[in-house]
């Protein structure tokens, strides 16, 4: 069963008189459990497809469902307190920065989602997520006093916090040396497999890449190749 | 578990230089705001207390400036002009008088009263009528005098420190080289009394050679008397100036009206200042965490919650601020009463700031008050924060 539905979205910038496609006429369906890559170059347009994907972002044109919601028909976007709802349900974000609140402890960045929705589909279980993520021993630091590796797995456990189908990650390792990549790898790939969590990753690292079960080339916002 | 109360006050934590300056510009124009508020109600109170405390309801005096007949009622100055005190006898025939007590005021210069000497003043009163009429003054020594013309001195509190007396001493009179025996001291009333020395004024007039004239005639008036009424009836004595209670309180805020607008004026600014203190503050905030609140929405957190988390940092500000003011505004109210005093060209004697409970609550609730309304603009900044333009936007480019 397809959790993401994509016929023929396709987003456009104006830089001046200039219109420019990012994404260009892309059909896609990912299946619930799935974990699948985008590779390409800078400019290719996998940002800005995994942010139409995730809802960040409407589509200039096309067709896109999340679960049962379709999202975007017609020029049409769904009103943005029920994206916003999609959102919360659905996705859980990891970005190449980490946007840890640095007053707060590593706790309490865990459970920031909950401070605005008291979710009750949501993982209350902070110790377990960090156990499988092994911050445990740092859930009383602040951002400042742990590193780069561990603050990027205390995004990842902000975003699974509220149980979410699918975890989407924008170059989660840019900023992290190779053993860090790994382990952040290690971790997704668990993720999937074990929660059976629908994992959609971008990355330039094509080892990385290789960790999901299917790979998408992207080329002037198109796919070029599965 | 975080809240959002929580992560506002964090927030607030991360620049706390910059907090803590905005939350003394609240605490500042608080102190001012409550301490204007309470300059309102105290001065009015005390003003009235004051009056209340004279004993009479209206006073009559030769006829002359209306704001040196107040003065002289309040603040015992010497009046220049006379009555003949034939008037108590035409006083007396009006059915609205329940009392008379006439006085007669003098001064001298005196060169043993501070550093370059200064002047004296006497209340001839007497002592027949003044004590029943003022009830409220007692003795820590002594009594009143009984003789009218009796070379003999009742002094109040102040003067009494002062000048360090007791009963049986003696105190020369400058220029007339009389002396008067101390024969009571008062008590403090609170009132001008305190720093009067009350001598009989028939032995004032021998003294001063003023033998029947008055300066002033203290009128107690029946209970369900016309006052309005008596007071034209007065005029129709010659050369009168009749002062009553109404006359002195609009005449006294009149002469303090100035300064109460100046007053109200600053806080007016300082309140002004505040809000744009904490507007500025906040949306610094709010830029700076571009980024982190377009996240906060990739997470569910909907337009509204991102309004209320900035909203809830300017009432922490505010309130915080609020509180710290109104300490300060009560720890200080002595401070401030003071400078009040040099500014206003009359006080009355009692407390000039009062501040309770009710005071503090209700300017709280103005100062929160304005922080909600500083707090619109940078909360729906906030709130229009699209996640996908916050992840795009380095910090740089802000």
């Amino acid at each position: 069963m397809s959790i993401i539905r994509a016929r023929n979205i396709n987003k456009i910038y104006l830089r001046g008189a200039e219109a420019i496609a990012a994404v260009n006429g892309i059909d896609i369906e990912i299946e619930a459990g799935e974990f699948v890559s985008f590779t390409g170059a800078s400019g290719s347009g996998k940002t800005t497809l995994i942010h139409l994907l995730g809802c960040l972002e409407n589509p200039s044109g096309g067709t896109l469902a999340i679960g049962d919601a379709t999202v975007f028909e017609a020029g049409k976007a769904m009103p943005e307190s029920k994206l916003n709802l999609v959102r919360r349900v659905h996705f859980g974000y990891i970005f190449q920065k980490f946007y840890l609140i640095p007053t707060l402890t590593v706790a309490e960045n865990i459970r920031v989602p909950f401070a605005f929705h008291r979710n009750t589909g949501a993982n209350s279980n902070v110790s377990e997520i960090a156990s499988m993520l092994g911050i445990e021993k740092r859930l009383n630091h602040l951002p400042k006093e742990i590193s780069g590796g561990e603050m990027q797995r205390v995004a990842i456990a902000r975003a699974l916090i509220n149980n979410p189908k699918v975890l989407l990650a924008d170059e989660p390792t840019g900023n992290l040396d190779s053993k860090r990549s790994d382990e952040i790898a290690d971790i997704l790939s668990q993720l999937n497999r074990e929660k059976r969590i629908t994992v959609i990753l971008v990355t330039h690292n094509l080892n990385l890449a290789k960790r999901a079960g299917r790979i998408l080339e992207l080329r002037d916002g198109r796919i070029l190749q599965s | 578990m975080p809240n959002i109360t929580t992560i506002a006050y964090k927030n607030l934590r991360r620049k706390k230089v910059r907090s803590i300056l905005t939350l003394f510009g609240i605490a500042l124009s608080t102190w001012v705001l409550i301490s204007l508020l309470g300059f309102n109600q105290g001065y009015e109170k005390s003003l009235n207390d004051d009056i209340d405390n004279l004993g009479f309801q209206v006073l009559l005096t030769a006829k002359g400036c209306p704001y040196e007949a107040a003065t002289l009622m309040m603040q015992g100055g010497a009046g220049l002009r006379y009555l003949p005190d034939s008037v108590l006898v035409d006083l007396k025939a009006h059915p609205e008088v329940v009392g008379l007590t006439p006085m007669l005021m003098q001064a001298v210069f005196d060169p043993l009263v501070g550093e370059h000497g200064g002047i004296a003043a006497y209340t001839g009163v007497d002592p027949l009528t003044f004590p029943s009429m003022k009830t409220y003054l007692d003795f820590s020594q002594g009594k009143w005098f009984t003789d009218p013309f009796a070379l003999e001195a009742v002094i109040g509190y102040e003067v009494a420190e002062l000048e360090q007396r007791e009963v049986g001493d003696m105190l020369l009179i400058p220029e007339h080289e009389v002396e008067l025996k101390v024969v009571g001291i008062l008590n403090r009333s609170g009132t001008q009394d305190d720093g009067t020395i009350f001598v009989p004024y028939k032995a004032l007039q021998n003294v001063f050679g003023v033998q029947g004239l008055l300066t002033s005639i203290g009128i107690k008036v029946h209970k369900d008397a016309d006052v309005s009424a008596f007071e034209e009836k007065l005029y129709e004595l010659p050369d009168v100036q009749v002062v009553s209670m109404a006359q002195v309180k609009n005449t006294i805020s009149n002469l303090v009206g100035t300064a109460r607008i100046m007053i109200m004026s600053i806080a007016l600014i300082a309140i002004l200042i505040a809000m744009i203190g904490v507007m500025n503050t906040i949306l610094m905030s709010v830029l700076e965490r571009y980024q982190e609140i377009g996240i906060m929405k990739s997470m569910g957190a909907g337009s509204s919650q991102i309004f209320r988390l900035i909203w809830t940092e300017t009432v922490i500000i505010c309130l915080v601020g609020g509180i710290l003011g109104a300490l300060l505004a009560i720890g200080l109210a002595a401070f401030t009463e003071a400078m009040i005093r040099f500014i206003l060209p009359y006080s009355p004697k009692g407390s000039l700031i009062l501040i309770d409970f009710s005071l503090v609550i209700h300017s709280l609730g103005i100062i929160v008050g304005i922080g909600l309304l500083s707090g619109i603009y940078p909360a729906f900044r906030a709130s229009r924060i699209k996640p996908i333009e916050a992840i795009r936007i380095s910090e740089g480019e802000l």
